[in-house]
């Protein structure tokens, strides 16, 4: 149930942003505080979730198979390859890794 | 005007397509990852049907995934849609869409809609680009989804797969091509810093609200002798 109430109000969240953006004046929009701090917003939540997601269970910082599996997605990023190829390479590694 | 099939069109419609297919295997891992995470195959592609904003919806499941409670994810999500916004500002003189068109028109102000339709010369090609690459996007984002939710559903123990090691590697994908300079990447270092500094002492997800928080109060401040 609490599933399905942050499915619907993340969606109707995002649904306002995108409709705020074609409705509400420009001018507010272009206000230069506003122009310079949201294009930072996705450049730090991503790179906190990239470090959140590789370094830490719960609420221990840990260094397991997951911090080999996102250097080897590193490399797949600066060869330039596709996403999927990106995320199945750090799957498999990971995979690999704890077979062996 | 209708009949004047500007030869741009042609390629429009190609490129277009070609996003559409890009991001439909890029969908195939959301919806992977979503039911990994524990949602549910409805709540999976009630998200790319109803957010249709990729790296939200991620940051939804990836939250809810590590543990976080569901509105910590609702937070983040949100905080990520802010950019759509921005797009507004340069789509909607372009657009000139009214009335009930602007509501189905803010479906699809996403970064890929906005660049298609940013990149053309003539406003009628610009519309024509946002709503070619609006559709194609939305038709194949959504069947990418429930393939991958679908396929994912039959698997045994998506661990063993190494599937906790794909969200973020996805979100390094996302991150990616926004670090093209000396800025960004010295926020994206200093996020995710600081975030692995809060993980022992706050709830999971909170670390991702105060890096917000800390970013908002960084790009309010005026920047002294910044701009020039």
């Amino acid at each position: 149930m609490m599933l399905w109430a942050g499915v619907l109000v993340a969606s109707a969240g995002c649904y306002l942003l995108k409709l705020a953006g074609l409705s509400l004046p420009q001018r507010w929009l272009q206000d230069e505080r506003i122009q310079r701090t949201v294009p930072l917003l996705p450049i730090a939540l991503l790179a906190a979730l990239v470090a959140i997601l590789t370094f830490s269970t719960g609420h221990r910082l840990v260094l397991d198979v997951r911090a080999a599996a996102i250097a080897v997605a590193g490399i797949a990023v600066l060869l330039r390859a596709p996403f999927l190829v990106v995320v199945a390479s750090a799957a498999a590694t990971a995979a690999l890794l704890r077979l062996l | 005007m209708t009949g004047t099939t500007s030869p741009a069109r042609g390629g429009i419609v190609r490129d277009a397509l070609g996003i559409g297919v890009a991001s439909g295997a890029y969908a195939l891992s959301f919806g992977a990852l979503s039911v990994t995470a524990g949602l549910s195959l409805p709540q999976t592609v009630a998200l790319s049907v109803l957010m249709f904003t990729g790296a939200s919806q991620f940051a939804l499941v990836g939250v809810i995934g590590a543990g976080g409670s569901v509105w910590a994810g609702v937070a983040t999500a949100a905080l990520l849609g802010t950019r759509n916004g921005l797009y507004g500002v340069r789509l909607s003189s372009m657009l000139g869409a009214r009335g009930l068109w602007r509501l189905v028109a803010a479906h699809f102000v996403i970064d890929e809609t906005t660049a298609m339709a940013i990149a053309r010369d003539n406003v009628a090609d610009s519309r024509f680009a946002f709503w070619a690459t609006g559709i194609a996007l939305f038709a194949l984002w959504n069947l990418g989804t429930l393939i991958g939710a679908l396929a994912t559903h039959v698997l045994p123990n998506p661990k063993v797969l190494g599937f906790d090691a794909a969200p973020p590697a996805a979100f390094l994908a996302l991150l990616a091509p926004r670090l093209r300079a000396r800025e960004p990447m010295a926020i994206a270092i200093f996020a995710g810093v600081v975030a692995l500094a809060c993980v022992p002492f706050v709830p999971a997800g909170i670390p991702l609200l105060i890096v917000a928080a800390l970013v908002v109060l960084l790009g309010v401040r005026p920047w002294q002798g910044r701009s020039k």
